[in-house]
């Protein structure tokens, strides 16, 4: 088997196990980690298609790389923004359930949280 | 098998352990150090498939600034985050949420086994057209000129991302200081860090924006060196994140998305379409943009994981 198609498997497999996580675990925090590997495995089977393109003395198709580069950038921003709405969460009830039962934030105020 | 292949193959099956360990761990807080090595692997999986702009990206990035991110997050939210894994879904949900992600997980692994050979490939394309916009980095030419859009509309993204994590401030903390105030021992290994190495840290960010136009490098990666430089001295305690009501700091957040937009319909004018460059100034210009966004991404990505307004506006 070669390389590409080694990390193309590989990629497959973290989105599988980041859509696992993402549906079974109850923490917000992790919730997003999984589902940063759900973005992770897409990014790398990207690259692998990217590998795959090696043509013209490039060691890959360079434009799926650049693209990877846009990706990654605006994944992370989009971690940092799910982050802030946890914390904001997290002041405001004083807890990071999702469940529909979580206490609104007069309810935490009464519980003196 | 060659020893490079062997190699991969580790790669791979460790990237994988290390990513179901991390789904599959009950401690948040361990989870999210699996995450950060797992980020710092990756990038040696985008050395293996010869992305090596890519693997710097994912190391500041992945690896980096979301590991800190998420670091920060998990500690503070240590107690809720335990409190909550007594609502761990019950066994059936779990065996279908294992079925239904294994048969995602099947389609793309038939979806990889079943592609085209011989690749489709823009690199011949990529390759043809350097010599006009005088770069020596193919990826630059591709991010600034060949897909500037992308790249236009990413830089546009990130700052309002941050206008997003700003706007969760309650109304009377409007203006001022992101996050808790960082205090750590002056005498610690952390401080000293902290004075030992932005100078370092500095030079090499700018380095690699520098070099960016013809070797592996760029803003993106230079711009997050430098940002974690900032963010190191800001945890160590020995500078403040700014207050969010700065004027030069809004100026600095807009100017370089703005110059890449009026260079952008500059082109238009000058060579004819939209983000075009004209002849013989492609490079100047893409260093230009480069430069005016260099500000721009270092202090958005540094105040993204910095957070939102948690303490009053200074007088």
């Amino acid at each position: 088997m070669n390389v590409p198609t080694l990390f193309g498997l590989c990629a497959a497999a973290l989105v599988g196990f980041g859509l696992y996580g993402v549906i079974t675990n109850p923490q917000p925090l992790r919730k997003i980690l999984a589902f940063n590997l759900i973005g992770n495995g897409v990014f790398l089977l990207f690259g692998a298609i990217a590998r795959r393109g090696a043509a013209a003395g490039f060691g890959g198709d360079p434009v799926p790389q650049g693209l990877l580069i846009t990706g990654i950038v605006v994944a992370f921003s989009a971690t940092a923004l799910a982050v802030a709405l946890l914390l904001r969460l997290f002041q405001a009830t004083g807890t990071v359930t999702l469940t529909d039962d979580a206490p609104t934030k007069a309810e935490a105020d009464d519980r003196g949280v | 098998m060659t020893v490079a292949s062997a190699l991969a193959l580790v790669l791979a099956l460790l990237l994988v352990s290390i990513a179901a360990w991390t789904v599959v761990t009950r401690r948040t807080f361990a989870a999210v150090e699996g995450f950060v090595a797992y980020g710092l692997l990756l990038s040696i999986a985008w050395v293996a498939l010869s992305a090596i702009d890519v693997a710097l990206t994912e190391a500041a990035i992945g690896g980096g600034l979301t590991g800190v991110l998420l670091i920060g997050a998990a500690a503070r939210l240590r107690t809720a985050e335990t409190a909550l894994s007594a609502e761990r879904a019950g066994a059936p949900l779990r065996w279908l949420a294992a079925a239904v992600s294994a048969a995602v997980a099947g389609a793309i692994a038939f979806g990889v086994l079943l592609l085209p050979d011989p690749a489709p490939t823009l690199a011949p394309a990529v390759s043809e057209h350097l010599p006009s916009i005088g770069l020596g980095n193919a990826v630059t030419a591709v991010l600034l000129a060949y897909r500037g859009i992308d790249t236009l509309l990413e830089s546009i993204v990130v700052v309002f991302a941050l206008i997003g994590v700003w706007s969760l401030a309650p109304d009377h903390l409007w203006g001022g200081y992101p996050g808790p105030r960082q205090y750590a021992d002056p005498n610690s290994i952390l401080a000293y860090l902290a004075r030992v190495l932005p100078p370092i840290g500095i030079i090499v960010g700018l380095y690699i924006f520098w070099v960016g136009a013809d070797l592996p490098g760029g803003k993106f990666q230079g711009a997050t060196i430098l940002a974690a430089m900032w963010l190191l001295v800001m945890m160590a305690g020995l500078t403040d994140a700014p207050p969010i009501n700065r004027t030069w700091l809004r100026i600095l957040l807009v100017a370089g998305p703005l110059l890449f937009i009026a260079i952008g319909f500059a082109g238009a004018v000058t060579a004819g379409a939209v983000l075009a460059y004209p002849e013989g100034y492609a490079k100047l210009l893409i260093k230009v943009i480069e430069a005016a966004l260099m500000p721009t991404l270092t202090l958005t990505l540094a105040l993204l994981v910095a957070g939102a307004p948690e303490r009053t506006a200074p007088p």
